[in-house]
């Protein structure tokens, strides 16, 4: 299925990456946006707001985040594609709902531009602490799918590759963006549509007297209806059975919430998308996203010219981790270096990865700043000694 | 005639039959006046979808045969605001408890009253947290008791229809369980509102609220309600106040035309961008 060309601006542009994510997602169909404005993400709320009414879709700006996750849930039941965007404080009280887009399994898509925290933090400034929040962030178990872009023409695509997971599986969506992606204006070339290819919302063949809205298909994700169509579903946060309806049972439990995470770690090769350089007989592997992967191309500059063999994994699935890639490379390397602005995040699922058979180095920064890539260079030069 | 069907089973999903909730409470009067309603209106059950959030009357949605969502604490009007408006055909209802609607809920209640969503709020008010075991809420009266206010509620109480009408709701009613058809037609009224809708029900909740505040069963409720209640049609709201075991002014104390939230964004639009708007049509972005 391809895209409509009413909502995609096919052409050069000199766009944010705020900006070049709201296109995006237009491209990709999405027609409806709840937001609340926070720093440094209002810019996607912006863009929606002034374009959604030229292409037949919805803008509303809600009272909080707990609201525009809720309105976009609601929304994407009406048979629509949504989206909201935030920045860290808005994306934790978000997080009660994500449970429950996860729960209802429902398409939706969620940017965080993430800025320093915690709490009001460093509102202008760049971070990439809330990594582990996006993959653990809402009570209970579940499994999502989070991407991480590290420019404004990445933006536009990952937006679209968002969209498209997130109906093909059924399942809140996150681009985790961070303040210096957000904000840095690039050439982004938006494509004609006809080049643009969309996963459809997967609707059931299904009549009303026959269709169980929780029943999977093979790939475990079940098929959807849209409201008002006369199939009168019942859907809760509760624990629920293929009808929908809440079992308050420990069976009923292992069979739901097995399902909801396998849907995603059993189709993990399908929906895992990184980029690599030179891992293949490499000593030091860079693993890194968002704006870290560009300050870190500085230092792996230098190392190979200072002789240093290093390969560099670019995460642009972050969740689900790429664990498998990260397995095959750890008995072949000295070490994993991990640039990222926080304590240490995604650095703790290589090193479970590595499991002991490669050094992993974190490159640690508190955020506000990106690092020094001078600080990247000496941890690929320490991790080989 | 005699049918073997009781004649709410078409609204009702008779598979989940027997309910939760328990004898003399006052939710399954609000739920069969509200299907009483649909079923006055001939309103088209496909296109109706009942958003509830937690709470004993939280599990209505989970009883009516309708697109039903259950969703989470406080937020079913959020969430209903976006499924209004994706599906602006539908008639949208919130049927949730005091608790749910009004504290935890609160935000997203004054808001939506404000914008004037075309949304229709019942709102099932027991005084008290029953799910949760018997809790004080934000509707309470002053001195009564519960698991949290041991002592007696020491909290000045929300007034539902005062709040409602401030914030810009152009349909605004209050009535019991026992005034059932007066209930009803105002259900159907508020169905047929454009706009926002707001009902109050006061209803028994026997096991928790009654049994603490040793009132009787139920039905006792029920008695009071009979004798201490008044009409007042086009009452100001804010006279409406409920102390405990007072005096309870009922009736229909708004009913006003307003450009509703779609009316509004549709005209705005349209001014703005004249030709260049199109307005949502419901399609997915896709050839
Ligand atoms: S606890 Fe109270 S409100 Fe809940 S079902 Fe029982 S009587 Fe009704």
């Amino acid at each position: 299925m391809k895209a409509d060309p009413k909502g995609v601006l096919t052409g050069e542009h000199y766009l944010d990456g705020d900006f070049a994510c709201a296109e995006g997602a237009l491209a990709a169909g999405c027609r409806f946006f709840a937001g609340y404005p926070i720093t440094p993400s209002t810019e996607v709320a912006e863009r929606f707001s002034e374009r959604i009414p030229e292409v037949g879709g919805i803008f509303i700006q809600m009272e909080d985040e707990m609201a525009s996750m809720n309105a976009i849930l609601g929304a994407s039941w009406g048979g629509v594609k949504t989206m909201t965007s935030t920045s860290g404080p808005g994306f934790s009280l978000m997080m009660e709902n994500i449970g429950l887009g996860a729960m209802m399994e429902v398409p939706c898509v969620v940017v965080n531009v993430q800025r320093g925290g915690p709490s009001t933090g460093l509102p202008t400034m760049v971070g990439q602490a809330d990594m582990m929040q996006a993959r653990w962030g809402s009570h209970g178990d579940y499994e999502i799918i989070a991407l991480s872009p590290n420019s404004p023409q990445e933006c536009f695509y990952v937006a679209i590759e968002a969209f498209n997971l997130a109906e093909k599986y059924r399942v809140p969506v996150f681009i985790m963006m961070d303040e210096c992606v957000g904000h840095m204006t690039e050439k982004v070339i938006i494509p004609p549509a006809e080049e643009i290819e969309l996963y459809p919302r997967r609707l059931t063949n299904s009549p009303p007297a026959e269709y169980l809205p929780y029943m999977p298909e093979d790939d475990l994700v079940p098929s959807m209806i849209i409201a008002g169509q006369g199939y009168k579903i019942h859907t809760t946060g509760l624990t629920h059975d293929e009808r929908g309806y809440p079992v308050m049972t420990a069976e009923a439990q292992e069979k739901l919430v097995h399902r909801l995470i396998n849907k995603i770690r059993l189709n993990a090769d399908h929906i895992i998308h990184i980029e690599e350089e030179d891992t293949e007989g490499a000593e030091v592997v860079v693993v890194s996203y968002g704006i870290s992967s560009r300050v870190a191309l500085a230092a792996i500059d230098e190392a190979r010219a200072a002789g240093i063999r290093v390969g560099r994994l670019r995460l642009i699935t972050v969740w689900p981790f790429p664990e498998k890639r990260i397995r095959e490379l750890a008995p072949k390397v000295k070490a994993f270096v991990v640039p990222e602005i926080n304590y240490g995040q995604m650095v703790l699922e290589v090193e479970r990865c590595a499991a002991g058979q490669a050094k992993t180095i974190l490159v640690s920064h508190g955020g506000g700043d990106v690092h020094n890539p001078q600080d990247i260079l000496e941890a690929i030069k320490e991790s080989i000694k | 005639m005699i049918t073997k069907e009781h004649p709410m089973t078409p609204l009702l999903r008779m598979d989940r039959i027997p309910h939760i909730w328990c004898p003399t409470c006052g939710i399954g009067t609000a739920v069969s006046c509200f299907a009483a309603a649909l079923k006055q209106n001939e309103i088209p059950l496909e296109k109706v979808a009942i958003v509830s959030g937690i709470g004993c009357t939280g599990r209505v949605a989970g009883y009516m045969k309708v697109d039903s969502f259950h969703t989470t604490h406080g937020r079913a009007i959020p969430f209903a605001t976006g499924l209004k408006l994706a599906r602006p055909e539908m008639k949208i209802v919130v049927f949730s408890g005091d608790g749910d609607l009004f504290a935890i809920g609160g935000n997203h209640f004054i808001h939506a009253a404000r914008r004037n969503m075309d949304l229709t709020v019942i709102c099932v008010n027991n005084f008290i947290y029953g799910m949760t075991g018997g809790q004080l809420a934000p509707t309470t009266p002053l001195s009564a008791k519960s698991t949290t206010s041991p002592y007696g509620n020491y909290e000045h109480p929300f007034n539902l229809p005062h709040l409602a009408a401030s914030c810009g709701a152009t349909y605004v009613a209050r009535w019991t369980a026992l005034h059932i058809r007066r209930l009803t037609n105002s259900m159907s009224e508020a169905l047929n509102k454009k706009g926002f809708s707001f009902i109050e029900v006061i209803a028994p909740c026997s096991t928790v609220y009654a049994r603490r505040n040793r009132l009787g069963s139920g039905l006792d409720l029920m008695k009071f309600y009979h004798d201490n209640c008044e009409i007042k049609n086009g009452a100001n709201p804010e006279e409406a106040d409920i102390g405990f075991q007072s005096k309870i002014i009922v009736g229909k104390f708004v009913d006003k035309e307003k450009p509703s939230f779609i009316d509004n964004m549709h005209v705005g639009l349209k001014r703005a961008l004249g030709d260049k708007y199109i307005p949502y049509g419901g399609d997915d972005g896709a050839k």
